[in-house]
């Protein structure tokens, strides 16, 4: 052998940048497959120089592909370690490749979901979002930067996490670490998203209850006659620690539901539409059927 | 709206249809895409907060297994142009333009549809171009997916800007009040859907009593949602260590019994 071939920094950071369009021609045969091919076209243009040999390339790599668009950064890491041995002749065949592709993308995409799309999108979103309602331009900007902070970063050292680990990265995929990460995520992730259920489902119902009588003593007893600067005082003072000013309190259906915890209701909402994705409801019917029932409540005046 | 606004709100659909398919810069999002065609409307407080309400609603909207949520790409922009279009940048005018685009967003998956099958055709261009060696050929075939999926929100968006903004004044102004009140009210519970779904992908028994928690404490509100969010770090971050220690210990003398989470894990470590 002349002279080892190596895929140099340059090189990879193309092939991470490319890979940042994975999902371009996604399509229902093959999903991934040119997306893929696009991105390690730098590699194999370095790693390969006959056309006989680039068009072997070419062909394995357009083989169908599907995983999350970030995890599939590692994958690529390993595929570009093997390309290259490839290259300077040692016997990794077709098969071995693809084997190494299929292998990870599974579970990789079972990380890649939770961490990215149910914790990270969610919270970072929630986050941007509940600046953004009064208008604070922070909110996109924070949103935006740090996503892509985080995103970026993940692509680059997972790439080269993949390309330094080699094949070898295949054996620990079941391993402590990823385990640690997707159970952490998960944990995180279901706290948050409690928080969103508890401050971003809002029903309130305007139904009125009978209004309550109230004790002797809760409200200001008003004099019937002229009012002297002491009893005013004493009435002020009243009213400034809490006194109601009439004998009968307003009752609402609300502050029942509140005083036993604020957003319940939103609760049995979100518990109710995970009961019916689970019997296979549409999202998009009840995201319908939801606001079709919001404005039949309202015409109702219960809402 | 002025020709510059319009080219620039039509560029940003076309940026934020081929991130609906890429899903890396997350400009499709719709806390960015509304505030950025706010931006190019002069309107851009009302943008921020029709992303924000907008980004809320669609926080959980991915496309996992059989369920389909509508298409946030669409959703987001078509929203913003209604709500410029109808002159309405009020708190209600905000919940009726993101409600009114939301049939447009599910109208927008059968769009999604046909660009997904299209693309088949450009892997077999890639297949025949591969034969060849041709590289520079699956480049092309490939960014021409990605245009594609940039008209497919870019077209529409185009189409709606073509309405007379007279004529989305009219229809929004002829709704009666207990539509658009009622339109607001569905809004607020619409949330919901997007929370199910996320919820029904990462729900175990393990991390169920993390969302009670949640849940309780959210309900203090003097807690903003970063120390929230610092709390749950900190109890995801206790919960693993403590059940590595059990691992450690041995026997799960400090771990509970058998049936507990702390003693599933013991099992596989």
């Amino acid at each position: 052998m002349a002279e080892k071939i190596e895929l140099s920094r340059h090189d990879r950071m193309s092939v991470a940048w490319r890979s940042q369009f994975l999902q371009g021609s996604w399509n229902y045969e093959r999903m991934q497959n040119v997306g893929w091919a696009y991105a390690l076209i730098p590699a194999i243009k370095k790693l390969y120089t006959t056309k006989e040999d680039r068009s072997a390339a070419l062909k394995r790599h357009l083989e169908f592909f599907n995983t999350h668009p970030y995890v599939a950064s590692p994958i690529i890491g390993v595929t570009l370690a093997l390309e290259e041995e490839r290259a300077n002749g040692a016997a990794i065949d077709d098969a071995a490749i693809q084997g190494v592709k299929i292998g990870m993308m599974g579970p990789l995409a079972g990380i890649g979901d939770p961490v990215f799309w149910f914790t990270l999108r969610p919270i970072l979103g929630a986050l941007g979002a509940s600046l953004a309602l009064s208008g604070n331009i922070l909110g996109p900007i924070l949103f935006f930067v740090l996503w892509n902070l985080i995103r970026m970063s993940f692509i680059w050292y997972t790439q080269e996490f993949g390309y330094k680990a080699g094949s070898a990265i295949t054996q620990d995929l079941s391993g402590g670490l990823l385990k640690d990460i997707t159970k952490g995520a998960s944990i995180l992730g279901m706290f948050i998203l409690a928080v969103l259920v508890e401050r971003w489902v809002s029903i309130k119902f305007v139904v009125q209850l009978p209004a309550k009588k109230l004790a002797e003593g809760a409200y200001i007893n008003f004099p019937n006659g002229a009012v002297t600067g002491g009893k005013l005082q004493q009435i002020l003072g009243e009213q400034a620690s809490g006194m109601s000013l009439t004998k009968m309190a307003p009752n609402t259906l609300q502050a029942n539901l509140d005083s036993l915890i604020p957003g319940l209701m939103g609760l049995l909402l979100t518990f109710f539409a995970m009961w019916l994705l689970k019997k296979k409801v549409s999202p998009i019917v009840m995201i319908i059927g939801i606001f079709i029932f919001g404005i039949a409540m309202h015409a109702l005046h219960i809402m | 709206m002025s020709i510059i606004s319009m080219v620039l709100v039509v560029i940003i659909a076309f940026f934020a249809g081929m991130e609906g398919i890429l899903d890396e810069f997350e400009i499709h999002q719709p806390l960015v895409s509304a505030t950025l065609i706010g931006m190019a409307t002069g309107h851009l407080t009302a943008g921020i907060m029709l992303g924000g309400s907008l980004q809320m609603i669609a926080l959980g909207w991915a496309n996992i297994g059989a369920a389909v949520a509508p298409d946030v790409a669409l959703a987001s922009v078509a929203s913003a142009i209604i709500m410029v279009k109808g002159n309405n940048f009020t708190p209600t005018g905000i919940s009726v333009a993101v409600a009114s685009a939301i049939p447009l967003a599910v109208a927008g998956l059968f769009l999604t549809m046909i660009v997904r099958t299209v693309s088949v055709g450009l892997t077999h261009g890639a297949d025949a171009a591969a034969k060849e060696g041709k590289y520079q050929t699956i480049e092309r075939l490939h960014l021409v997916g990605i245009l594609l999926q940039g008209l497919r929100i870019a077209i529409p968006a185009a189409l709606l800007i073509a309405i007379p903004a007279s004529a989305v004044q009219e229809a929004l102004g002829a709704m009666p009040e207990w539509l658009t009140g009622g339109m607001a009210i569905g809004g607020g519970m619409v949330v919901a859907v997007g929370y199910a779904l996320v919820i029904n992908m990462m729900a175990t028994r393990e991390v169920w009593p993390f969302f009670a928690i949640g849940f309780a404490l959210a309900a203090v509100s003097q807690l903003t949602l970063i120390a929230l969010g610092a709390i749950g770090v900190a109890l995801a971050f206790i919960y693993l260590n403590l059940s590595k220690m059990g691992g450690n210990g041995g026997g799960g003398s400090n771990g509970g019994g058998a049936g507990d989470p702390v003693g599933d894990i013991l099992d596989q470590y």
